[in-house]
């Protein structure tokens, strides 16, 4: 019998953190104001009073150094997990990231492992100034040597953050800011899928719907209203950016025989479209339609009053059904 | 009497003072200015100094042999040190049996103070990997091209021998500290700033040595600093010493001296060694454009070789040890070439070995692809071409599954 717990997301991940700390005294939180404060967003809240504060350190405004001393860490035989505060501001670290993390344990010829996880809350929809509503998660999976990943629920948020510490590879760690306190049940004792499983959120028959992170509430809803027009659309949540599941996506796309991707990033050059590319690679002849992408605008993340516009709602991705299903 | 080495700060006009052993014309100075670290020159030996001038000949030898094979093709780049061997021997040689390095990209001197093979140096600079050696046993960690991204590396390191309780015990089989080596140009970058504060924060095991060779390229020491570099750790609570970085006593005793205060707990601290790059940034360099002869030549004349020959010839050391180190650098350099003439190019294989730990399965997939690839050359009747990369069309993916 499995011992199931509501909480929201961000509880989920601070109770993951919290049993990969019990597991592994090799595992160290490092981060801006994530330890007395908890962190802007409380992920990381209580966790000083129960591990004290060799497990979790407050670290200088300085996301450079704080990727760049968490390889050292690393090499030292820890199993560092940084948080960037937001999203907008992880790229004083890019370079430590995409030259050093990533390339280390190949430019050592596997000699050095890099279990590094960074954790980034990230996307829209909350009200923010400038640089705190981004998706810069195509960077990073642009990246040879990194893992990419994001939850969309509590159960995974507990579950792929103990996965990604576990990794010996570094993992960038998305976390749908939005979605935070959306609850929902947290299975302690079972994990769901491996880190880099897609999963079928809801089976349908005539078009797949992709997303990932704060999108998969979205694609829920559209694919909720569009059967109670009487259309059946099959919900795939990613999980994983890099690599990416397309054995998953391919045999739903076989079935269905339409795609949208749907994500609050940038359409051009994106996650979006390296699965259109796929998929037109390895189903060309099973597509009803030309694969769809709802995304972001190509423009900076606008300012708040206009990011309601900009963030792909339930009818924006109804829209691209029905322009699917015209075909 | 002996040449006290000055140096003139660019700001004020004052004098910096700079620890010194050996003058440029090879003369011993006790003097007690700097009498902390007089300790570290008494205790050694004649076989140490023999030791010292033996390795600073030998990289020497190493590095000329090295440019000819770059110039002959066989090398796409070389990166000369020639001019700041005293820099590296001495303070190589100043680096405990715990303690880790982290160089950047001109350190052959310190790399052979700690058994590196340089045959794995010449490998990466001939373009057969891109590094390769065991950082954990060799405590030598890999070169870094991103200037200043090591200091980072070096500085968590050290963040983590202090979580492990290695420093302070008084057990030297127990305490560790950490060298982290980087150029006048790098610290603009930064990285080092970073690297200094969190060290200072963190009171790490740790020495910044900062080789200031005076050149960033073509960008000179004044157009990058404002400040003397001795003093770049101050203001984040690294204090700081200027060496002569061409005497070899002061870069060993120095060095030796801040690593032990280090593995005793005593936080972090700067060394810059003043030192001068007589040779060409690279290969690729072309330095007549822009410093003069004179230049050269006053450095050439304060030469770290010749200083320490001036002074063991002094000592009554013999021309036959002269002549024995001579032969000997000739010996390593056929050596070297030889072995440089006979590297395998890499099999197409490693490029997908180790980009993750872990299965992954886009690699598996491009490695599938190549193998399929290239042997189809050998079922045509043609023998795989060498240089694939460069032949691959179209997709990886080999089109629609289905």
């Amino acid at each position: 019998m499995s011992n199931f717990v509501d909480m929201p997301i961000a509880k989920a991940i601070n109770a993951g953190l919290r049993k990969a700390m019990a597991d592994d005294p090799k595992v160290l939180l490092f981060g801006q104001d994530i330890a007395e404060l908890g962190g802007v967003f409380r992920v990381t809240e209580g966790i000083l009073g129960e591990f004290g504060p060799t497990r979790i350190m407050n670290s200088p405004i300085a996301e450079s150094g704080i990727v760049g001393t968490s390889i050292g860490l690393a090499m030292r035989g820890y199993r560092p997990v940084c948080e960037i505060q937001f999203d907008g501001f992880i790229f004083p670290a890019f370079d430590q990231i995409t030259t050093q993390l990533a390339k280390l344990t190949n430019r050592s010829e596997g000699f050095l492992k890099m279990p590094v996880v960074i954790r980034v809350p990230f996307g829209g929809g909350i009200g923010a100034v400038e640089h705190h509503s981004e998706s810069p998660e195509a960077y990073f999976a642009h990246t040879p040597g990194l893992r990419v990943v994001s939850p969309s629920n509590p159960n995974d948020a507990y579950w792929m953050i103990q996965q990604a510490i576990a990794s010996n590879d570094p993992v960038m760690f998305f976390e749908p800011k939005r979605r935070y306190w959306q609850k929902g049940p947290v299975n302690l004792d079972e994990a769901p899928l491996p880190l880099h499983s897609a999963r079928v959120l809801r089976e349908g028959a005539q078009v797949t719907l992709v997303s990932y992170g704060p999108m998969v509430t979205v694609t829920l809803q559209a694919a909720e209203i569009a059967a109670t027009e009487g259309i059946s659309i099959e919900v795939l949540d990613l999980r994983s950016i890099s690599p990416i599941d397309f054995p998953t996506i391919i045999d739903s796309v076989k079935k269905t025989g339409r795609l949208i991707v749907a994500s609050e990033a940038s359409n051009f050059v994106s996650v979006a479209g390296e699965v259109a590319a796929r998929v037109a690679e390895q189903a060309f002849y099973h597509l009803e339609a030309p694969v769809l992408r709802v995304g972001g605008f190509d423009v900076p993340y606008p300012p708040a009053k206009l990011e309601e516009l900009f963030l792909p709602d339930a009818d924006r991705i109804l829209d691209a059904v029905d322009r699917i299903l015209a075909y | 009497m002996q040449t006290k080495l000055v140096f003139v700060s660019q700001q004020d006009g004052q004098e910096i003072p700079t620890v010194q052993f050996l003058s440029p014309e090879g003369e011993f100075s006790t003097s007690g200015e700097w009498e902390q670290y007089l300790p570290y020159v008494n205790r050694l030996t004649e076989s140490d100094y023999l030791k010292f001038y033996r390795d600073m000949a030998r990289i020497r030898r190493f590095d000329n042999e090295a440019t000819a094979l770059q110039r002959q093709g066989q090398l796409g780049l070389w990166i000369p040190a020639i001019g700041q061997e005293a820099a590296q021997i001495g303070s190589g040689y100043g680096v405990g049996p715990n303690d880790h390095i982290f160089p950047s990209y001109r350190e052959h001197g310190v790399a052979i103070t700690h058994g590196i093979d340089l045959m794995s140096i010449l490998k990466m600079l001939r373009g057969v990997n891109h590094g390769g050696w065991n950082p954990d046993e060799t405590r030598f960690h890999l070169y870094a091209i991103v200037l200043g991204s090591q200091v980072l590396h070096a500085t968590g390191y050290a963040m983590g021998v202090n979580f492990d309780g290695n420093v302070g015990t008084g057990n030297p089989d127990v305490d560790q500290a950490v060298i982290t080596y980087f150029g006048d140009g790098a610290t603009a970058e930064g990285d080092v700033s970073e690297g200094l504060l969190f060290a200072a924060i963190n009171k790490t095991p740790q020495v910044f040595f900062c080789q200031n060779n005076q050149w960033a390229i073509s960008s000179p020491t004044k157009s990058q600093i404002a400040v003397p570099l001795y003093r770049r750790g101050e203001g984040f609570g690294v204090p700081g010493i200027r060496i002569d970085g061409n005497d070899v006593l002061a870069s060993y005793a120095v060095t030796a001296k801040h690593m032990d205060d280090a593995r005793a707990g005593l936080g972090p601290s700067f060394i810059e060694a003043l030192t001068y790059r007589i040779g060409a940034h690279t290969t690729s360099d072309d330095p007549t454009k822009y410093r003069s002869n004179e230049e050269v030549e006053h450095w050439k004349a304060r030469d770290p070789l010749l200083r320490l020959e001036t002074f063991l010839r002094k000592q009554g050391v013999g021309e036959h040890f002269f002549e024995d180190v001579k032969n000997s650098g000739e010996v390593l350099a056929e050596e070297i070439r030889a072995a440089t003439f006979a590297l395998q190019n890499p099999p197409f294989e490693n490029m997908f070995k180790h980009v993750y730990s872990e299965p992954h399965p886009l690699i598996s997939e491009q490695l599938a692809w190549l193998e399929d690839y290239e042997a189809s050359f050998e079922s045509e009747g043609h023998v795989a071409h060498e240089s694939a990369p460069d032949e691959i069309q179209g997709s990886y993916y080999g089109g629609d599954a289905s």
